[in-house]
């Protein structure tokens, strides 16, 4: 029977994955052992009566952030609820990495969501809240703040809270989920500006660690335009929000777009890093949360069939297009002036990029996946000619998927002469050994064919064909080709004899996909999201450095856009424009259809 | 579709399983895990139904091993196998196929699984009810990397916990523990807030609950205290205590699906805490397939902390 016991999924790199989310705790501190935990455990009960002293002793074991001093003075007025000094070495009895059933849940926390008003929070932010409560993953006691100028009471807030879920979560509702939800909700209405809203934050926060026990751990979900950011992490600074008391973190999670250029971003990011220490900043790309882009790693890293042909000598190229079928929608103020190629291209598909193209991590952890992500991205040569290897577009007026839409300048709020690029391809190269000479074709666009957003690994082809080529005619390249959404999945084309007495191949397409979108193994990119921020793992969000890296390969670009022609023009509806079609037929190839 | 097969083999039904499939257009399928379920006709509805809903998070293939009691002497001796076939969308997200054993093949069920297991893919089997008292060294229960038995379907529950505990071995499982999966994470989740030692504990369920005993054991094991059992009139587990230092950490749940937790210094706050369907309970089970150390050890109770 030990064959049993040694099943098809256990391995160390499984195991120690597993012991991270069994104990949240223990990403944040080198592991220790079992023997180690106990006598952990049992030291700190003599480590309490020697009271202060203890507070020394264990002290390097947790990234104490905030002065010290600060934590005292919270103390000392009583309300707060500071974990005791033990704290940093405790380890829970009832948790135990062999323990898989037991889920990630957050430890104690509370979310503060500044813009709680605004449509991302409506529809994605408070279900995700909801939806993670409803799988059982928020600790009890989790609390909910919002801050927006309203003339709320918390039952007003919790009333928009409810009517978002309903309409908007994923999960059934349920009555004692929503209780349990609603008990830790709390409004502070007021401005940026306004010092009084801050007071008064400061002052539920506080409550809330007292009355819910969320034990001075809250992230603030800053779900406001980029030019607030200064204001309301300065205003955090100010009112002490974003000093965590010793034992508790602090979390700031922003939103793209993380600056229009490298200069920007990195003044954004100086202005947060002043006031929240970087490993405490978390970035959303929320394409980083679904659950394909997260398969690319376990495709390339934990599998032997593909990683040997992930390179030069066997890809020809690939593709990674990113369309959707909607137009700008009511976004004009936002979008116009920043563009496709600034709006998705920078984040997402650089982070797909990367993702497909770096080496294998040393850990699945959030430095070594840095390290990796950074190196790939510092590897990415522009194209000699930004002229011919670019092209950016805007949608003209046409048919999409039978209806009707207006072009790109006839849309509301757009001036009759905009330059705004509403599609962008790029190619990229990559700079290293395993890359060298295979282009990346990168491609984004609104108003194109239909929604989709996929990987394309094209293959060579055979260096030798033993068949006739009216045999082979019909054969295309091989690819494997990653579907991130919708429909997640991954498509494996290659060539099979059509079934006959003469010999004849063409391409047939093996499809994978595992789960449904509605059920508990595909939850929202928000929920994991908003769940890895309480869990503080930073794995699935890019950091500064990479964020400035993708600014700096975007940013040429953007300058030659900006002195050389106007966009061309592309029927909506369409796969985008000529001149894309022509840039790959110079290189002899030719985008794939989604 | 559905293709009915009577006095039929593990051949053909093999055979009727391609057929369906390329009836319904789909030749390739992404199914990840064989699931055998070993029942009898009074409880097959309701465990086809649950596994199917499962099957929607672990496409799977369902063999449902029905065992028909005949009564006559000689219906029993006569050897006989029926099979309905059912794929596309009367089978959940994967391909279903009832067998119905009639006289001495039921006792060689094992030779109908074997040649309609997927290839590679991991093999599940589930009894939920009537399950054998050495489900690893059970005919069909050789054939499974996971053996999920249920407490809740037996006559004396806490005898048969004895039994599963003498001979359990690595990959055995049992709903009674998957139905803690709520109560343990929460009480863990107290735990990281209250983060104190526990000194005593208690388990308040109704009479003869195994669950509740289940419970019971692991707090013990885990927390290295002397955990008690008090009979509450249920329904099932109603409340744990956990004795500290500073007070008690109480979750209560006295009816319904919201609970009251309590910590030392702090208010009581209410914890959404509901009896879940067997559909997500089968799908938990399903998400990991290597062996539950955890159940072993609370199996088992106090003193096997260390030789796990």
């Amino acid at each position: 029977m030990s064959s049993a016991c040694s099943g098809p999924f256990r391995g160390t790199r499984w195991y120690g994955s597993a012991r991270a989310r069994a104990d949240p705790a223990a990403a944040e501190r080198p592991s220790i052992s079992r023997d180690e935990a106990v006598r952990r455990l049992e030291g700190e009960v003599n480590e309490v009566d020697k009271g202060v002293d203890a507070e020394m002793t264990d002290k390097p074991a947790e990234p104490a952030r905030g002065p010290a001093p600060d934590a005292a003075a919270q103390s000392a007025k009583g309300g707060v609820h500071v974990p005791v000094a033990p704290a940093a070495g405790w380890v829970n009895p009832l948790r135990d990495p062999r323990d898989r059933r037991l889920p990630r849940i957050a430890g104690p926390s509370g979310l503060v969501i500044f813009g709680v008003t605004g449509d991302l929070s409506r529809k994605k932010l408070m279900p995700a809240v909801y939806d993670l409560a409803n799988r059982g993953l928020l600790p009890p006691g989790f609390s909910l703040v919002g801050f927006a100028r309203r003339d709320w009471e918390d039952q007003d807030f919790a009333q928009v809270v409810y009517e978002a879920v309903k309409e908007h979560a994923r999960t059934p509702f349920r009555e004692e989920v929503w209780h349990q939800l609603s008990e830790g909700m709390r409004f502070v209405p007021g401005d940026f500006d306004d010092d009084t809203a801050f007071k008064q934050l400061r002052a539920a926060v506080e409550e809330l660690d007292s009355s819910r026990g969320t034990g001075g751990n809250f992230a603030f979900y800053l779900s406001v335009p980029p030019r607030f950011f200064p204001k309301v992490v300065q205003q955090l600074k100010k009112h002490g929000l974003a000093n965590a008391p010793r034992g508790s973190w602090r979390r700031a999670v922003i939103e793209k777009p993380f600056g229009h250029d490298l200069a920007s971003a990195r003044r954004l990011n100086r202005i947060v890093h002043e006031v929240f220490d970087p490993e405490q900043v978390f970035r959303i790309d929320h394409y980083l949360g679904k659950e394909t882009v997260q398969n690319i790693l376990a495709l390339r890293f934990a599998n032997t069939m593909f990683e040997p042909i992930w390179n030069r000598s066997f890809v020809d190229h690939v593709q990674i297009t990113m369309a959707e079928d909607i137009g700008i929608g009511g976004r004009a103020g936002y979008y116009d002036g920043i563009g496709a190629a600034r709006d998705v291209v920078q984040n997402h598909l650089l982070q797909l990029l990367a993702l497909t193209a770096m080496e294998e991590p040393i850990a699945f952890d959030a430095e070594a996946l840095l390290t990796e992500k950074l190196k790939v991205l510092k590897s990415v040569r522009l194209p000699e000619d930004l002229g011919s290897h670019t092209v950016r577009a805007q949608y003209a007026e046409g048919w999409q998927g039978g209806e009707r839409v207006v072009g790109y300048v006839q849309e509301e709020g757009i001036a009759p002469g905009s330059r705004t690029d509403t599609y962008a391809a790029v190619k990229l190269g990559i700079g290293n050994r395993r890359w060298a000479g295979v282009p990346f074709y990168l491609r984004a666009g609104k108003r194109l064919g239909r929604r989709v957003t996929e990987i394309a690994v094209v293959f060579k082809r055979a260096p030798h064909s033993p068949f006739d080529s009216t045999a082979t005619e019909e054969l295309g390249e091989n690819a494997v080709v990653i579907r991130v959404q919708p429909d997640e999945g991954m498509t494996v084309r290659f060539g099979s004899k059509v079934p006959g007495t003469s010999m004849e191949i063409r391409d047939v397409s093996m499809d994978f996909a595992y789960g449904e979108s509605f059920t508990e193994s595909s939850p929202e990119a928000y929920e994991r999201l908003i769940l890895d921020v309480l869990l503080g793992d930073a794995n699935l969000f890019p950091r500064h450095q990479e964020v400035e890296e993708s600014w700096r390969i975007l940013d040429p670009i953007e300058a030659y856009w900006d002195e050389h022609g106007r966009p061309a023009q592309y029927p909506a509806g369409t796969w985008g424009p000529r001149e894309a079609d022509e840039m790959l037929a110079r290189d002899g190839r030719s985008w794939r259809r989604p | 579709m559905k293709i009915d097969l009577t006095d039929t083999t593990a051949g053909e039904i093999n055979k009727a399983l391609v057929q369906g499939r390329r009836a319904i257009g789909t030749p390739a399928v992404g199914m990840v895990l064989t699931m055998v379920i070993v029942t009898d006709e009074e409880n097959a509805y309701d465990s086809i139904k649950a596994a199917e809903e499962a099957s929607h998070e672990h496409p799977s293939r369902m063999l449902v091993v029905i065992r028909r009691h005949s009564r006559t002497l000689r219906d029993r001796t006569h050897s006989r196998l029926d099979a309905e076939v059912r794929v596309g969308s009367e089978a959940g997200a994967g391909e279903t196929v009832v067998l119905r054993t009639h006289g001495d093949v039921s006792d060689h069920a094992d030779s109908v699984v074997l040649p309609l297991l997927l290839p590679d893919a991991p093999v599940v089997v589930w009894w939920p009810v009537g399950a054998p008292d050495n489900p690893s060294a059970d005919p069909l229960g050789r054939l499974a990397q996971r053996r999920i038995t249920d407490l809740y379907a037996v006559e004396r529950p806490l005898e048969v916990l004895e039994t599963r505990a003498r001979f359990y071995a690595p990959g055995d499982t049992d709903l009674a523990w998957t139905r803690l999966t709520l109560w343990r994470s929460m009480l863990a989740a107290a735990l990281d807030q209250a983060r104190v030692k526990v000194t005593s504990a208690a388990v308040e369920a109704e009479a003869e609950n195994p669950s509740a005993e289940l419970l019971a054991r692991w707090l013990q094991a885990r927390l290295g205290v002397r955990t008690d059992r008090v009979v509450s009139p249920g329904p099932v587990v109603t409340a744990v205590r956990l004795g500290t230092g500073e007070g008690e950490i109480v979750i209560d749940r006295p009816e319904g699906p919201l609970a009251t937790l309590t910590l030392p210094g702090q208010p009581p706050r209410s914890l959404a805490l509901k009896v879940r369907p067997l559909s997500e309970l089968i799908a938990e089970e399903l998400r990991r397939l290597d062996a539950d150390d955890m159940y072993a050890v609370a199996l088992r109770g106090e003193g096997t902390k260390e030789t796990v």
